[in-house]
């Protein structure tokens, strides 16, 4: 009987799936998701779309700190420009959606490779600070830039149509949405099996020795930049499409702050932990409310703790996952099923 | 005319004023990270606890200024203490993200806390100063600014004659050149970790008292103030207490491009050591 983690191929090791049962998990995962918005009402439905374009981003974040060890704040920054780019080309230009969302995902893209290049020559810390600065650039930019942002008002999105039909309700959304995500996450779960994924692992690993065996720090560097920017691209157009309005506070630090608490609760280096961290994340202030809303009978002023509750409960969250499970809620569940794996001879 | 020149002299002098609080704080930060490498993203929040607190004890409870202001000061080393103690020190030696993490982290508790205890409304804070302004020659200048600026001044004046003479500042200096070698010569390096961010919060406390009564009033926004010494201190060096100072001056005309430029060109900074990872 097979024990533990035993591996006799590169073929075994490269699976995705181990075993059967995490396949038929995913196919039914994904079934009940496309009849979500049917049993879904109008509040988890809107939930539900938060969680996709957060899974998007957070994995794109992912790929740049968790993979690469390249340390970004400026992910919020990168989310505006996507949201702008796909608010301003389908709005403003009345590009359908299918040309919008991955122009402005191109056009991320470059932002990110210009704010990647300090990271040729900075890391760490100072890297960290360099992208703060994009940030701060890049907010600046976008209120300044009226005619074509409107400011600190923003403007609304018209939304997509797809065959004459307007996206425009939470259900239809959902699916625009979820139509990226899978494609997104299969992607990103897949690039980590190639030369290019090893490359990123090589260089966060040790940046010395990954330049010897003849991995162009150069390129992948940038590389990381350019994708995890273009999936924050595409993350950022989702949002316009889902909010229908776009404007300068939705991207605030405070934002780029979410994301890297996403992965760092979920897990980094992990593309499903980017899930769990992005579902936990989108949940948390929900949970929140909804026991605040329960508690008002007894405690009246409950409801006015919940943005105080929220900050202090996001803030313990962080402290306490990188205390005491830096890898994050996949390493948590890797080893509940471990576990089971191995129960009840768990030795 | 000259009336131009005057309200353009007075504005420097305000714009003076406010910069040598930058000073002030981003000599917390600069402490910090000299000390222990430690990058604290939550400068503004430290800010923003003294000053709530310094407004707590002055307005809520009613305490003479005498007794508020050692109060609200011990309070902020209780606090540097919990956070050295209770989440810095257990992450040492975590990558870097970890660390910049953790800080967002706390910062957030701070924040929460603060607004669940008092609200987050604006909250008028005394005038700790005479509100008569005097001339000099045909400027009037605010008390307000003048006592600032002097104060920081003579803070940062006490600060680089500590590091420079004192044994306990020149445990600081060597833990911040090599920790290593100070251990060696028996200085207690978590005693100095401890000790920075007591310090830290400390002058974030006085900082935040300072811009309380310089803008009258205290509220949220104050935390917003933490983030913009990021420019001073890159402008001035991450690790150079003189450099601190110069960078608090000019930062009104450092907005974040320069940040840029400088990492760039300069990632040391003005003044700082020359010792950033390149790749």
């Amino acid at each position: 009987m097979q024990c533990g983690d035993f591996r006799v191929s590169y073929a075994a090791d490269e699976r995705i799936f181990e075993t059967r049962l995490p396949v038929i998990g995913v196919v039914g995962l994904l079934a009940v998701l496309a009849f979500a918005p049917f049993f879904a009402g109008t509040y988890w439905l809107d939930v539900l779309n938060r969680i996709g374009i957060a899974i998007i981003g957070a994995i794109g974040l992912n790929i740049l700190i968790g993979f690469t060890g390249q340390i970004s704040i400026g992910h919020a920054a990168f989310l505006a420009v996507g949201a702008y780019g796909t608010a301003i080309l389908g709005t403003k230009a009345g590009l359908p959606f299918w040309l919008a969302i991955p122009l402005a995902a191109t056009l991320t893209s470059l932002f990110g490779l210009v704010f990647g290049v300090p990271s040729l020559r900075l890391k760490g810390l100072y890297l960290a600070i360099a992208t703060l600065a994009a940030h701060f650039i890049t907010a600046y930019g976008v209120i300044h830039w009226e005619s074509m942002t409107n400011g600190v008002l923003g403007f609304n999105v018209t939304p997509p149509k797809v065959f004459g039909l307007a996206i425009d309700s939470d259900e239809r959304v959902f699916y625009l949405i979820y139509a990226l995500v899978v494609p997104a996450v299969f992607f990103a779960k897949n690039l980590f099996r190639t030369r290019v994924g090893r490359a990123f692992i090589a260089v966060r690993d040790r940046d010395v020795a990954a330049s010897v065996i003849g991995v162009s720090l150069y390129r992948y560097k940038l590389l990381a930049f350019v994708i995890s920017s273009f999936y924050a691209g595409v993350a950022g157009g989702l949002m316009a499409y889902h909010s229908r309005i776009v404007f300068p506070d939705a991207f605030s630090l405070l934002v780029a702050i979410d994301y890297l608490a996403m992965i760092i609760i979920g897990g980094m280096g992990s593309i499903l932990g980017s899930i769990y961290g992005a579902a936990f994340m989108t949940l948390l202030p929900e949970v929140l409310k909804l026991s605040a809303t329960s508690l008002t009978g007894v405690y009246p002023n409950a409801f006015g703790l919940i943005a105080s509750a929220r900050d202090i409960v996001f803030g313990l969250a962080i402290i306490f996952f990188l205390m005491y499970e830096p890898a994050g809620l996949a390493r948590i569940w890797e080893r509940f099923r471990s576990y089971w794996k191995l129960w009840p001879y768990a030795f | 005319m000259t009336e131009q020149i005057v309200f353009l002299l007075q504005l420097v002098i305000a714009g003076v004023a406010v910069g040598a609080v930058y000073s002030l704080m981003a000599l917390g930060f600069v402490l910090i990270y000299k000390a222990s490498t430690v990058v604290n993203f939550g400068p503004g929040e430290l800010v923003l606890f003294g000053a709530y607190v310094a407004w707590a004890t002055i307005l809520n409870m009613k305490l003479p200024l005498i007794v508020a202001l050692p109060l609200t000061l011990v309070v902020a080393i209780l606090l540097g203490l919990v956070i050295e103690r209770g989440v810095l020190r257990p992450l040492i030696g975590e990558p870097i993200i970890s660390v910049i993490m953790v800080t967002f982290g706390f910062a957030s508790v701070v924040r929460g806390v603060l607004n669940m205890t008092w609200g987050s409304d604006t909250r008028p804070f005394p005038a700790l100063f005479a509100n008569e302004p005097f001339r000099l020659g045909p400027i009037p200048i605010s008390p307000v600014h003048l006592w600032s600026f002097v104060a920081v001044m003579l803070m940062l004046l006490a600060f680089s004659l500590f590091f420079k003479f004192s044994l306990l500042g020149t445990a600081m200096r060597a833990t911040a050149d090599n920790q290593q070698v100070a251990q060696s010569l028996g200085v207690s390096v978590k005693g100095i970790f401890a000790l920075s961010w007591c310090i830290a919060t400390v002058v974030s406390a006085l900082g935040g008292i300072i811009l309380g009564s310089v803008r009258g009033g205290v509220d949220f926004s104050l935390a917003d103030y933490g983030l913009k010494i990021f420019p001073v201190v890159i402008l001035g060096g991450l690790d150079s207490v003189a450099g601190v100072l110069i960078g608090g001056g000019v930062k009104e005309v450092a907005p974040f491009v320069v940040l840029v430029l400088i990492l760039m060109i300069r990632p040391y900074g003005l003044f700082g050591r020359v010792d950033v990872e390149r790749v």
